[in-house]
Parts: C-alpha cells; structure tokens; sequence
C-alpha cells in the first residue's frame, strides 16, 4: 500500500515548506496554540478576561458621563487600574502549564527526543502564550470602538493612542509571558508555576513604588528607581508616547528571562 | 547499528549505569533484562539523546550521541516507559504532529501516518480522542509515533508495562513483525517477554552487563549448566576423573558426611552434563545419592 501512495499523483510534496530548521518550531507553535483552545483553560481565561474588561468599560462610561474629558480614552481604560490586575494574573494562569504539565505527565520526554533544539522549544512555547495573550487583550479594541462611537464630535479615540497602548500590552506581556515560562520551566506542578509566576510578577511591579521614596533622590537609586517603574514606562504608552529606551527595556527583558528557561530546560544535561 | 563504549552515568554520588559496553548489529532484536533500578531505563535515555553520559561514548549509525545529538534523534524511534501522550487530542492528529515535529513534509506525514495506524491496527480508532482509549490503543499510539519517521532504530522502554495478556500478546506480536525489517532494542523486567520477542539478551544488574548472549544460550547456562551429585570415591580420584572429561568446564569438591564427595559441576556451553555423570559413575561402580 505505502509504495503505491508514494508514488501516487495527489501526494506531491507542496511547492512551499518551511525550512527544515524552521519546521519543527512552526509545528510546535501550532500546537500549542491549538491547546489553548482544546482546554478549559482557554475559555476560563478568555472568559475572565472578557468580565474584568467589562468592568472597565463601564468605569470608562460612568467616568465619561457628562463631563468631557481632555485625556485620550486609553488613558481613562489605564486610569482604571484593570490592566494591571488583568496582566499580573492572566500571564502566569496562560503559561503554567506550558513545561509543567509536559514534565508532569512524561510528554516532555517524547518532546525534548524528536530532533528540536531546547531554544526552538522555549521560544515556540513563549511565542503560543503571548499569542493567545494578545488575542484575549483584543475585546478592549471593541470596547475603545464603542466608547468613541458614542462620543460627540473630537473624539477622543485616536489610532495613535490605541496603538502605542497595544504596543505596551505587548512589550509588558512578553516581559510577564516570559516570566512565566521561566516559573514554569522550574517545576512540573502547574500550581507551583503559577504561584512562583504570580510572586515573580508581583515583585516587579511592587518596584515601581519604588519610585515614591527614591525618585527625588540624586544618584543611583534615584536613577535605577524611575527606570525600573513599569507604571510610568505603561503611562507613556497609554498617553502616545513610544519611548524606544522602554522598548528596548522590555525586549532585552523578555530576550534574558527566555534565555534562562532555555537553561533550565537543559539543566537535566548537567544536573 | 549501536556501539556504545564504557558506558557510565552518575545521578550524583550515585552510580546508575557503570561501565556498560555492547554492540547492536543492523536489523537485530536486542532485549536489556533486568530488575526495577538496574539502570535499562538509564541506558535508554542516554541512547535517545534526552540525556548526556557522565562518561563513555555512544555511537549510533555511525553518529555520536553527545555531539550530533540531532542528525541521531532523526534516526530513532524512542517510546519511553508508561507512553506519555496528549491525551486530548485525536489519534491521527496527534502521529501527525508527531511526524511534522520529526521533520516529514506535508505529504510525507500524511502517507505516514496512513501507513503506520494499519500497520499498528489503529485504523478503527484513528479519529478517536486519545484520553478515551483504552490501554492497549494507548500502547499502539505510542509505537505508531516511533515509528512514523521510519527510523532506523526503535527503542522500547517496557513496551507492556501495564497492560493486560492480551494485550501483552498483541504488542509482542507487533514488535516481533517490526523486528523482521528494523532493528529494535527494548527494555523489560520479564524474562519470557525478553524471550519470546528478542535475538539477543543483555541482563543488566545494578547498572553492569552480566551476561550477554543469545536467549536459547543464556536459558542453557542457567537451567542445564551446573550438576550437583553426591559420589562414594576417593576425592583425588574423582578429581583426576572429571579434570580429564572434555564436557567439564570446571569442578568443585567438597568431602561430606558418609564417604561421600559432593561435586558440583559445570559444563561448557551447551553441554547437559546429567547422563555423562551418571554413566561414568556406574562405570567405575561407585555410590550415587542425589
């Protein structure tokens, strides 16, 4: 039968293909990508997501409720602090299982012998949560849409705004995305992972208040306060500004944290 | 197909596999025997590249393990112990992910997969979610998956832990079908299993080779190898008696109670020393107890 199909006319190769290096990584990234949609997890996440968005999109209206408001609406949406609650639980709950699960149920073993290299597994897993990140961030367009639809005249929704907010979201997610690959990567209990992911997370963001006491300060301290602040990095974003110092901040961030789970994905090399 | 030199892996201070070294020939059926923590499943890790060694090389197909740790994953098929798969996806989903992971083109994978699920009796179940199935269908998954690459060596980790008879007996057909055209090297702790599926034999024992040979060889050197016999003669005599029969290999006397020697036999390969004993002993009309 197999010689027969082999030579069969329907059964040519497609003129396009991945490059061979390519292949394994654009696999992986597909299935992982459809895991999120196979499991539970996906909707739940989806689903809470949708809900802490609603919330504020109604806080957006109420606040817009007779007065008009000189400041862009992405600023009003950040204003609510529902970005911060949505990020700091949304990445480690997407990225628990990512290692966690593979090690905890063998898979990981049958993964790490086919012929794929640690870092293409790290960054096809990185890339399908950040991936799924961004699809579940997409609601908010619709809730910015709506809002300026029913805005007089000078609307206060303006692409710009919109997309250097999307590009914070971004940069932020990878950044937390990325930490939470790291958390995962560590132990083969998903919860563990999402704690650790949720305390890794925290911690950074708690060093934005750092700000209050050091920010005055000459020196150092005072510098290494007002460049570690993710609060006001993402206020930038919000209001328009694209800082390329920010940018370079989150990706060099997310490139070193990838690169530590890297490491310890091949930590049973040496362990 | 396998050469693999002093062979040695520590987790730490403990030594699981020490100094193993054995050869694969191309299109041979090779069984590592051994009790639980003998270090087979060690040893296999090591083969598939998920592991490094601590020392010694591997070389399979010509490839080092260590260094060319890719060109050799290409060219195994590895199904670890108890089979872990994605339980929620479709069978057919699943060997096809596994197929484009293992670098088959569209096409290829496609034909693959349509030539491993009838190869592995899988047919039937091919759009079957893989958490519903039974364990039995598990087991065939996981071989499909080693198998949809066509590579060159197999590698079974306990192939039938955990399954009932009959499925036992299904799984040892297939590997025995699969050993007619590939070269297979798997792991269990039943001897009969090693038995009835595989050419050649390597018993493992706290991580060490202790035996290797053929099954029909190693089932003749433990069963009809050593004789034990109790005769009435003179010590020096039976010693210059044995020493000068050619199907002794070696013997060991010891004086009991009674005038008696017991004499412990043991042949060279192959020999049943049982009748030659007793003839020799009613040739010289000497006493025999047990």
């Amino acid at each position: 039968m197999g010689t027969d199909a082999a030579s069969g006319v329907g059964l040519r190769e497609p003129p396009w293909a991945w490059p061979r290096r390519v292949q394994p990584f654009m696999t992986l990234l597909r299935r992982e990508l459809s895991a999120y949609f196979l499991s539970l997890t996906g909707y739940v996440v989806m689903a809470a997501v949708l809900f802490l968005l609603g919330l504020s999109f109604v806080q957006m209206l109420t606040g817009y409720n007779g007065e008009a408001l000189e400041a862009p609406l992405t600023e009003v949406f950040y204003s609510t602090m529902f970005f911060w609650l949505i990020l700091l639980v949304s990445a480690p709950v997407i990225t628990m299982r990512l290692f966690a699960l593979e090690r905890s149920t063998g898979t990981f073993e049958t993964l790490m012998t086919t012929p794929i290299s640690e870092g293409a597994v790290v960054l096809a897993k990185f890339t399908a949560a950040l991936t799924f990140y961004l699809v579940m961030w997409l609601p908010l367009l619709v809730c910015l849409g709506i809002v300026s639809l029913y805005t007089p005249e000078g609307s206060p929704f303006e692409w710009r705004t919109v997309a250097s907010t999307f590009l914070g979201i971004t940069l932020l997610g990878a950044f937390y995305v990325a930490l939470g690959c790291l958390a995962s990567a560590f132990t083969r209990s998903q919860v563990l992972a999402a704690m650790v992911a949720l305390a890794l997370g925290l911690t950074f963001f708690m060093l934005s208040f750092l700000r209050g006491p050091l920010g005055e300060a000459q020196g150092l301290w005072g510098v290494v306060a007002n460049h570690i602040s993710l609060l006001t990095h993402m206020e930038d974003f919000v209001r328009g500004v694209v800082d390329t110092r920010w940018v370079v901040f989150y990706v060099g961030l997310a490139a070193w944290v990838l690169f530590l789970t890297v490491k310890v994905v091949e930590s049973r090399r040496w362990r | 197909m396998v050469q693999v030199e002093s062979l040695t892996k520590c987790y730490g201070r403990q030594m699981a596999v020490d100094d193993v070294s054995f050869t694969v020939a191309t299109g041979d059926v090779v069984g590592l025997l051994g009790p639980n923590g003998a270090g087979k499943s060690t040893i296999l890790r090591i083969l598939s590249a998920y592991l490094p060694a601590t020392s010694g090389t591997v070389r399979i197909a010509g490839l080092d393990v260590a260094t060319q740790s890719e060109a050799v994953r290409r060219r195994i098929g590895y199904m670890p112990e108890n089979n872990p798969l994605h339980p929620e996806m479709r069978v057919r989903e699943y060997l096809k992910f596994r197929g484009r992971l293992k670098g088959l083109g569209i096409a290829e994978s496609r034909r693959r997969v349509d030539q491993v699920t009838e190869e592995c009796g899988l047919t039937d179940v091919s759009h079957r979610i893989i958490g519903t199935l039974s364990k039995g269908y598990r087991q065939r998954v996981g071989l499909a998956d080693a198998l949809v690459h066509s590579p060159d060596l197999i590698i079974l980790d306990e192939p039938t832990i955990g399954l009932d008879p009959h499925q036992i007996r299904s799984v040892r057909a297939m590997i025995q079908s699969l050993g007619q055209s590939r070269t297979v090297l798997l792991s269990s702790h039943i001897l009969s299993e090693v038995e009835a599926t595989c050419r050649r034999v390597l018993i493992l024992y706290e991580g060490r080779v202790v035996a290797a040979d053929t099954a029909e060889n190693l089932r003749r050197r433990v069963s009809g190898g050593t004789v034990v016999a109790e005769i009435a003669a003179p010590l020096e005599t039976l010693r210059d008696c044995w020493t000068a029969c050619p199907g002794v290999e070696r013997v060991d006397l010891a004086a009991v109670d009674g005038g008696y020697v017991r004499c412990r036999f043991e042949a060279t390969a192959g020999q049943d020393l049982r009748a030659e004993v007793f003839q020799t002993v009613v040739r010289h009309g000497w006493a025999l107890r047990s």
